[in-house]
């Protein structure tokens, strides 16, 4: 504690003959607060930051910045301030105050200026208000987000200022909402509160209504608590609209990683007839393929970083189809027609795969790069986000679904493996050669579960269990959309994505999927071909 | 017939295998057995575990080894497999006959193991940290009790200095660990003040990927107008897909922060963490800490699994403990019997890697240091919070009545695990 004092008393004794000096005494003055930073207490820090932020300096922000991003650092040997920029294995050294660059350090010479979550929403209080008439519209509007957030009356003056000259429509959307919160919580007059909480009653985002329902218990004026709690209700239908739209969405989107898991299958099983227990491996190894060509790529091409993903498609088919080939031409062609010894061969080699994959790759996740494309979300209003990843997944299933219906449905291959599998001694009469038919039909089936791999890689763990959980949704989706059928597994992932996620708000995800489970039991009782039965005389045999 | 024969003269040339190198041996070295899941959906965290420790035998043998004998490690796989962590441990004690065995990961293994080990004596060695609400004769836990773990995080998020949290999401795993656990935080909330209108629970299966719909729902949760924090027990695999949808739905440290009582540096090796920081941990170990005994074992370890960018964690600090404390103990008691090791185990003293020391007490859980750590762009995490001393592990809750009551203390006069009254009142034993 004394030292404390000592030391507040030692900043004051030096800072005092320089703030006495006017015009050197802004960036010294500066400096000595930056050098607040450095502070072992937070509590400290968090006073340099508020005096860092009051001082009106230009740099202000940009030192602010570098602290939150963990790019303020001290060097250890001298214990001076510095922001460091990671350039290759090393980084290169800037004065924080001037931005000279002032050399290059590996990372074990510096130590980082270590900040807490209190203080990372201070500092982002803090650099939007510094932001708010930043010529950036993004940084414009991540300020009045900030400022949402703080809600800090001093601002309010700055925010008129930024929302009489803003020009875009979207920025200017957000300040009004930043600058009709401050007032909500801050403003003097009840009627001006109201015409807050009025302004607010347009958006329909969970902090809005968070904010609003707030501001509801703790409001003492009357007509002001009646405004508020019209606002709230307003915003609360709108964002149950929204949940019932965002439940659809996850609802596809579960559908769509189903169909990418089951489609493979929807060939194998549902075409072939072979029940492959080694299916969800497949998918594990498209998922290593991803790991794999994204390690490539680091090293050899680095920029190529952000289409790694793209390259591995065709990869993981090849490598995928490839082993699949391998099991058919090795063990499965020896055991078609017995269901049950081809079911424990593909179990047990589905646990060699495991655990060949674990033997060279070792037992932990695997890290995947998500490409910068995909990551992140867009958000449609408040109440919903779409996240990227799981945008592209879908339209990645979509694209991978319709190509295998063109390939099955309008080439020569695709006729081959229909007539092998509707009448195989008839197609070997026809010269058909059906064993080839077969091996190639096994390949196609893996190396599309290799590609949902690649796809899986960005939403799982890339680890050798990969697979397994995913085995049983995919077998569930083939049955219930009718074996034999490709239409019938497109819609039954759907059908099945969509209830699943309807069902979890109320029952949980482990009640859920059990529900589930036993629905699916019962419409097979009843309906043993599932949605699409396949007609014709294939049905008979 | 022929079938038969063959498989009898297998079974007979597996039994003089087994026992021919047990008889040999067992004079000149001392025996210890791993008991970690190197296959299965458990592999991911102990197969660590077992390198761990043998790095941890192979550097006292190098030492000249304990009792003027050689180390000898016995490495089994139960391969995540439940009821074969009993057969494994079965074998390890009667047919390998270690003398000592460290393993174990889920409560549920270790639920599995404990029958074997107090019918056979033996000693176990659990590394990780647990719900508690157990104390056995047979097993030193070196992870941490909620206590140590938990109980501090909570108390942390609702301080001013952690964001003052008064809502709470409890996000757990299936399982007796997170379903113990929240029945503790439950109760401490509630002596806090907190009502059940401001406590939401949810439990999700073992490697659940799809979070896109419990992740909304907390947001919507925590736009109540209180401060939210959730308070994942989440295990193993589902953790990556939750986070990464942490991450995608822009849930950041600064609105709802995640504190994690299962993910530690090995769990964060797989994921990007950019969009994480901040989100915490509470551990009695980070690999982070700057002290000369943690920059040792690191090097050590870096050394022996001959690359420099795996991971340090928790559980292999409670193994670093547990082992050096059963060689001090060996060494005091002159003796690798399992009774006499027991009772030289009490008081035991080591160093913490993060300073301190640790004890062991008398319910047979540790005292250690509790930190709090946030995550960091680099996947390390950074100390924002510790005890100023260390901390009594508790091996039966305060917070749950029936618990309350019991102690567990395995010295003279109590000798027992889960006891209202000591076992052997005021009587004092002959001669004393």
């Amino acid at each position: 504690m004394i030292a404390v004092t000592l030391r507040a008393l030692f900043c004051l004794l030096v800072a005092w003959p320089l703030l006495a000096a006017s015009g050197q005494a802004v960036a010294d003055d500066l400096e000595a607060l930056v050098a607040g930073l450095g502070s072992n207490s937070f509590a400290e820090k968090a006073r340099a930051i508020d005096a860092i932020a009051a001082s009106g300096d230009p740099r202000a922000a940009a030192i602010l910045e570098a602290l939150v991003d963990g790019d303020l650092q001290t060097r250890r040997d001298d214990d001076r301030m510095v922001i460091a920029e990671a350039k290759g294995r090393t980084y290169v050294l800037r004065d924080p105050l001037s931005g000279a660059e002032i050399g290059e350090a590996g990372r074990a010479e510096l130590r980082p200026i270590i900040i807490n979550n209190r203080l990372r929403g201070q500092l982002r209080g803090a650099i939007g208000g510094l932001t708010l008439l930043s010529p950036d519209p993004g940084r414009r509007a991540s300020a009045a987000d900030a400022v949402f957030v703080t809600r800090d009356p001093e601002l309010l003056p700055v925010l008129d200022k930024a929302l009489a000259r803003e020009s875009e429509g979207w920025v200017r959307d957000r300040l009004e909402r930043a600058a009709a919160a401050t007032r909500l919580a801050a403003a003097e007059d009840p009627a001006a509160r109201i015409a807050a909480a009025r302004t607010l009653a347009h958006y329909a985002d969970q902090d809005v209504r968070s904010l609003l329902t707030a501001s509801s218990q703790s409001e003492q004026d009357a007509d002001a608590r009646e405004a508020i709690a019209a606002a709230l209700g307003q915003v609360e239908t709108r964002l149950a609209l929204w949940g019932v739209l965002a439940n659809v969405f996850q609802g596809i989107s579960l559908g769509s990683v189903l169909l990418l898991a089951a489609v493979g299958l929807a060939i194998t099983f549902g075409v072939m007839g072979v029940i492959n227990m080694a299916h969800g491996e497949m998918v594990m190894l498209g998922a290593y393929t991803t790991f794999v060509i994204q390690q490539l790529v680091l090293a050899y091409a680095p920029d190529w970083l952000n289409w790694s993903v793209l390259i591995a498609i065709p990869a993981a088919f090849v490598v995928a189809g490839g082993i699949g080939i391998l099991i058919e031409q090795s063990i499965i062609r020896f055991l078609y027609g017995r269901p049950l010894e081809t079911l424990l061969a593909t179990w047990g080699l589905s646990l060699i795969l495991q655990q060949t994959v674990r033997t060279i790759f070792g037992p932990s996740n695997r890290e995947v790069i998500s490409p910068s494309w995909m990551s992140g979300a867009i958000e449609i209003s408040g109440g919903l986000t779409l996240t990227y990843n799981r945008i592209w997944i879908i339209v990645f299933s979509l694209i991978v679904f319709t190509l295998l219906i063109v390939l099955m449905r309008r080439s020569g291959f695709g006729l081959r493996i229909r007539a092998v599998t509707q009448n195989r001694r008839m197609a070997g009469a026809m010269g058909i050669r059906t064993g080839r038919v077969d091996a190639m039909t096994f390949g196609l089936g893996s190396g599309i579960a290799g590609i949902a791999g690649v796809a899986l890689s960005q939403i799982d763990n890339v680890s050798p269990n990969l697979g397994q959980g995913y085995i049983i949704d995919s077998f569930m989706v083939v049955v219930f959309g009718g074996v034999g059928n490709l239409m019938g597994t497109l819609v039954g992932a759907f059908s099945l994505g969509l209830v699943n996620k309807f069902l979890e708000p109320y029952s949980g995800a482990v009640l859920g999927k059990i529900f589930v489970l036993v629905a699916i039991i019962l419409f097979i009782q009843k309906r043993p071909q599932g949605i699409f039965a396949p007609k014709g005389r294939a049905a008979e045999t | 017939m022929k079938m038969r024969l063959l498989s009898l003269a297998c079974a007979a040339l597996c039994a003089v295998v087994a026992v021919l190198p047990g008889q040999a041996r067992a004079a000149d070295t001392i025996k210890v057995g791993i008991l970690h899941s190197l296959s299965g959906t458990m592999a991911i965290s102990e197969t660590t575990l077992k390198d761990a420790m043998l790095m941890l035998i192979a550097d006292q043998n190098a030492k000249g080894g304990l009792l003027g004998k050689k180390l000898e490690p016995v490495v089994v796989d139960p391969a995540s497999n439940w009821p074969l962590f009993a057969e494994k441990a079965r074998e390890l004690l009667q047919k390998d006959k270690v003398d000592v065995v460290f393993g174990c990961w889920t409560s549920v293994s270790r639920k599995s193991v404990l029958p074997v080990f107090e019918e056979l004596n033996g000693l176990l060695f659990y590394p990780v940290q647990y719900e508690g609400e157990e104390s056995s004769r047979n097993v030193f836990y070196t992870g941490a009790a909620p206590n140590q773990q938990a109980i501090p995080a909570v108390e942390y998020l609702m301080s001013e200095e952690g964001g003052g949290a008064e809502r709470w999401v409890l996000l757990g795993t299936d399982y007796v660990y997170p379903r113990t656990t929240n029945k503790i935080l439950r109760a401490f909330l509630h002596s806090k003040g907190v009502s059940d209108a401001d406590i939401m629970e949810n439990y999700t299966p073992f490697g659940h990927s799809d979070w896109q719909t419990i992740v909304a729902d907390v947001k919507s949760f925590a736009s109540a107008g209180k401060k939210t924090a959730v308070v994942s027990t989440i295990n193993g695999d589902a953790n990556v897909p939750f986070y990464k949808e942490l991450g995608n739905q822009g849930i950041s440290a600064e609105t709802i922060p995640v504190v994690a009582f299962s993910v530690g540096e090995e769990e964060l090796a797989g994921l990007d963490t950019a969009p994480l920081v901040g989100h915490l941990a509470a551990w009695n170990y980070f690999m982070s800490v700057d002290t000369p005994e943690n920059k040792d074992f690191i090097a050590n370890w870096h050394k022996y699994i001959k690359n420099p960018k795996r991971v340090t964690n928790d559980p292999m600090e409670a193994h670093y403990i547990g082992f050096n404390m059963w060689v001090q103990a060996v060494e005091q008691a002159g003796t690798t019997d399992v009774d006499a090791v027991r009772q030289a185990m009490y008081g035991q003293k080591v160093p913490n890697l993060t300073g301190g020391i640790a004890v062991m007490n008398v319910n047979h859980h540790l005292s250690k240091p509790v930190l709090i750590g946030e995550i960091q762009p680099d996947g390390q995490f950074q100390v924002v919070w510790q005890t100023d001393d260390v901390v009594v592990g508790d091996a039966w809750s305060d917070f749950i009545p029936e618990s309350a009551k019991l102690t567990a203390d395995w010295t003279f006069p109590w000798v027992c695990g889960n006891c209202e009254k000591p076992r052997f009142g005021d009587q004092k034993p002959a001669g004393l």
